[in-house]
């Protein structure tokens, strides 16, 4: 069975073997068979007399060598990690190999992570590679756009909500959670509104807020979101937990909420003397049936002043 | 509802086990480790364990170690964590752990920060981290590690929604991290309030689960998603008959084996994840003792654990 032999991890600590030329053009096209390739350490010896010969260079230095030798491994990669990027060991190759070569590597890695994902807008491994290279190599700027990019393509793509706020959160060019929250809210409520059934904004607004609740409660446009989607009434289960959560953490609905939620009721509500909180968990017991359990359990957990 | 056709999944697990040179068995080659694990933990919590000779199985395990103490996914590949868990599972299940002698060790996989490295070559992920504290645990070996530094590194990745990436800001998954959260005792640091509610939203319309957000249901979340539920007891927070209903549908009911879901090829992994998760669920759904209980945090028979 062959076995592919690749460049070695920095940490390895056994002697290096011999890479010869012809090893680096057969072996990398080979297909894996698993994560077990055992690294090697290409020697200056036979390779640079080689190549002296080729060229007619006498002189040829450690470094360029070993940066020749990398940036053939880089773009030879792709044809097997493309293929194979669920292979640990492909991964964490490519990271050492662009980690040499530094901040030289950061587009074509970038550009490497947008060809996988734009055939598997989901693809977690991808993902991973994309979010490694962006805190080791830089290449945050285009990054907020490369993300409303695949929203627009896919408004329900969870991955592509996650990375949103990663770059939110760690961009170094962006200021920060607080700094971003207004626009964010905006941007998020724009989301919900043209698919209020769609999990992921919804929780990315409560992202918006972590470590803030108070904030996220005192936000009118919170609430006011939740409101729109309530007068739908259609796909509003999220916009029913949301109010319940307000509620629990001490949002005063208004007489429009009360409406609201009176006209989702069902006929064996409870009384109406009930509070709020109470009629909206009994709405989503009716509304989320596989959840009923879940439902009824925040309704007996309701703190004192929402029930 | 129909039954898990129990004699026919046995049958299937026997029969590739017999089948070392087909396509599929030589595409997974080097994952045969994982395959063994699966296959004979099925069977025995399906009490067909005798089935298998205890000797062959050891004796096979035994030539993937390495000098490192580490095992590979096969004879003559090289050792990574993914691989010495199923090994140490396997040794486990027929209770021939002592004939181990893991001179290194994963705790030398622990870095500075808490996290644990795939191998030598250093590639770090929370799945690392769940398999070594597993593996620690069944070898009773706690004290190789820096427990505290473990548990810190798993809360660091933990998301906006409550649960877990693999890595600091990696989309979540979930069972890896709590299943280390678990063993380790540390259940505390989970977001409750978050958490319970993402993992009850895993199960969709066809009663299956998901792993993530408007992904597609799958029978291994039968086991992902429903023991994180367990360890955390919210199980009764879904629908239970209508996962059993998910399940049962997957399974080919001719030939034996368990797919990812309706109408896809049956496998090795998805046929343990299916059979497993129905028997939990038996459990928690009758309350029935009657076949074996798995535990949900090492994946292997309450018996054994």
């Amino acid at each position: 069975m062959v076995r592919t032999r690749l460049c070695p991890s920095p940490t390895r600590t056994t002697s290096p073997k011999p890479w010869t030329i012809s090893e680096l053009s057969t072996e990398h096209m080979s297909a894996p068979t698993g994560p077990s390739a055992s690294p090697l350490k290409p020697s200056t010896s036979t390779p640079a007399i080689i190549l002296c010969g080729i060229f007619g260079v006498k002189y040829l230095s450690h470094l360029m060598l070993t940066c020749m030798m990398n940036w053939i491994s880089l773009n030879m990669l792709p044809i097997l990690t493309q293929k194979t990027i669920k292979f640990d060991f492909c991964r964490h190759h490519r990271r050492w190999v662009a980690e040499k070569l530094g901040a030289d590597a950061t587009s074509k890695e970038l550009e490497f992570t947008k060809k996988i994902l734009s055939l598997d807008a989901k693809n977690y491994h991808a993902w991973s590679h994309r979010q490694w290279v962006l805190q080791a190599l830089g290449g945050w700027e285009d990054e907020l756009d490369y993300c409303r990019q695949l929203l627009e393509d896919d408004i329900f793509n969870n991955s592509a909500w996650n990375q949103r706020y990663f770059v939110v959160t760690r961009s170094p060019l962006l200021g920060g959670l607080e700094a971003m929250r207004e626009s964010e809210v905006n941007y998020t409520v724009e989301a919900i509104i043209a698919n209020p059934e769609n999990e992921s904004p919804w929780r990315y607004l409560r992202g918006l807020y972590k470590g803030d609740t108070q904030s996220l409660v005192n936000d009118p446009q919170i609430s006011s979101v939740c409101l729109k989607v309530l007068s739908t009434k259609s796909n509003h289960v999220f916009a029913l937990s949301t109010l319940l959560d307000l509620i629990c953490h001490g949002f005063q609905p208004s007489q429009e909420f009360k409406n609201a939620i009176d006209a989702l009721k069902t006929p064996d509500s409870d009384p109406p003397d009930s509070g709020l909180a109470k009629a909206v968990c009994s709405i989503l017991e009716h509304v989320d049936p596989m959840r009923v359990n879940y439902w009824t359990w925040r309704k007996s957990k309701l703190p004192a002043q929402a029930a | 509802m129909e039954e898990l056709k129990a004699e026919k999944h046995v049958q299937y697990i026997l029969s590739i086990e017999k089948k070392k040179d087909n396509f599929e068995s030589v595409v997974m080659e080097h994952l045969r480790m994982n395959g063994a694990y699966w296959g004979l933990t099925t069977l025995d919590i399906l009490e067909k364990l005798e089935t298998v000779d205890p000797d062959e199985i050891v004796s096979w395990v035994m030539k993937c170690q390495h000098e490192s103490g580490g095992f590979g996914g096969n004879i003559g590949h090289d050792p990574h964590i993914l691989y010495t868990l199923s090994a140490v599972q396997i040794l486990a299940l027929f209770d021939r752990i002592n004939v181990l002698d893991i001179k290194s060790d994963i705790s030398g996989l622990q870095n500075e920060d808490g996290f644990f490295s795939g191998d030598m070559w250093g590639e770090v992920d929370t799945r690392f981290s769940y398999i070594a504290i597993c593996c620690l645990s069944l070898l009773h070996r706690w004290d190789k590690i820096n427990v505290e530094k473990a548990v810190n590194y798993i809360v660091i990745c933990k998301n906006l929604d409550g649960g877990f990436g693999c890595t600091p800001g990696g989309e979540s998954h979930i069972f890896c991290c709590v299943g280390a959260l678990s063993i380790m005792g540390s259940l505390r640091h989970i977001d409750k309030d978050l958490l319970w509610w993402w993992l009850c939203e895993r199960q969709v319309k066809s009663g299956g689960l998901n792993g993530r957000p408007e992904n597609l249901p799958g029978v291994c979340y039968s086991w992902w998603v429903l023991s994180s539920l367990i360890m955390i007891d919210r199980v009764h927070w879904i629908d239970k008959e209508k996962l059993v209903q998910f399940i049962l549908d997957c399974q080919d009911k001719e030939n034996g084996g368990i797919s990812d879901r309706l109408n896809d090829a049956v496998d090795v992994f998805h046929t343990y994840f299916g059979v497993t998760g129905k028997l939990q669920l038996d459990f928690h759904l009758l309350d029935y003792p009657g076949l074996k209980s798995i535990d949900p945090a090492y994946a292997l028979p309450v018996d054994v654990v």
